[in-house]
């Protein structure tokens, strides 16, 4: 399958960090280490086929942040995500 | 830039059918009370979890069809045949069935009246539900911001909300709908029938210099589409938002 058909919004991350945060996340923004952009999380590109839920920037696809839940712990990873403004 | 809200985390509630109306063949609308309901805003989603006997649990979301305005929490569902929930959920449910939701959930593909306009909109197949919800809230709220949506379906009979989107258009109060039918068409149809290219955006959409607010929503692939053309066509990207359903919505 052409691997960008199973991309969606960052969106989609939204029930899952909802279980985390407190706040509304999909508006909360993010800066890419990779290319300096700024954008708020529903506007970034999700993938949540792989064994856990990736995070891209949607100007230049690096990895922004990596989610991985079991049971009822989760593993966030901050990648290539500079800073996280929440709220 | 407005502060988004605290919410508390997300949990899940049980919500209990009251109502289930046909829209087409393939799609249903499920009407849902939801005791606590805490009130949602246009586009927005919820999940939704199905637990076997064997404690197998599938989870999927689905948009809000209903807008903010309205009590009752609407969910309008497209049978995907190879899909995990919505089967279930087209085919299988009763009214008094009970169902394990949680939501509202999400802030960024959200239109309200103070947004303002002029709200387009580009829908694909079962992707006008969160744009139904934000026309239906254009309507309730007595906004005139001019709207317009173009919306791509399989064939006529495929349309979802045809006869309200007739309805709502007849109010003449700035809402147009464009629809386009991609598979085939009625007799004597002498709209778009093609998948929505460039041209046809180019034709139909506010052009950019009227800076419109923009929602896409559809499979993947329409959306990357229909997003890479009004760029192209000069409409910022910070303007546009958009939500894929993915390969399958489930």
């Amino acid at each position: 399958m052409d691997e960008t058909n199973l991309m969606v919004d960052g969106n989609a991350v939204a029930g899952i960090l909802g279980e985390v945060f407190v706040h509304e996340m999909t508006s909360a923004r993010v800066a890419c280490k990779g290319c300096g952009e700024i954008e708020p999380i529903g506007a970034e590109h999700a993938y949540m086929q792989a064994p856990g839920i990736v995070l891209r920037c949607c100007h230049c696809e690096e990895v922004l942040l990596v989610i991985t839940q079991r049971g009822g712990r989760y593993l966030l990873g901050f990648k290539e995500s500079r800073w996280l403004q929440i709220g | 830039m407005a502060r988004t809200a605290v919410l508390g985390r997300l949990n899940w509630k049980l919500g209990e059918v009251v109502e289930l109306i046909d829209e087409t063949p393939r799609v249903r609308s499920i009407a849902l009370d939801v005791p606590q309901w805490p009130g949602h805003r246009a586009g927005q989603h919820i999940d939704v979890r199905l637990t076997a006997e064997d404690g197998y649990q599938a989870q999927r979301s689905y948009s809000i069809a209903s807008p903010p305005d309205q009590n009752r929490l609407m969910l309008t569902v497209e049978r995907l045949s190879d899909g995990e929930v919505s089967p279930y959920l087209v085919d299988e449910l009763r009214p008094g069935d009970v169902i394990e939701l949680r939501g509202p959930i999400g802030g960024y593909f959200v239109w309200e009246a103070r947004i303002g306009g002029p709200l387009l909109l580009v829908g694909g197949g079962s992707g006008i539900v969160p744009l139904m919800a934000m026309l239906r809230h254009r309507a309730a709220s007595g906004s005139t911001e001019p709207a317009r949506l173009i919306y791509s379906s399989r064939s006529f009979e495929d349309i979802i909300f045809r006869e309200e989107l007739e309805r709502l258009t007849a109010r003449s109060d700035g809402v147009e709908v464009i629809h386009t039918l991609t598979r085939s068409q009625p007799p004597g149809w002498n709209g778009y029938a093609r998948r929505i290219d460039a041209q046809m955006l180019a034709d139909t959409a506010f052009p950019p210099a009227s800076r419109p607010v923009t929602y896409i929503c559809g499979p993947t692939s329409f959306v990357e589409a229909a997003s890479r053309a009004l760029v192209l066509l000069g409409h910022k990207a910070k303007r546009i938002r958009t939500e894929r359903f993915g390969p399958t919505g489930g």
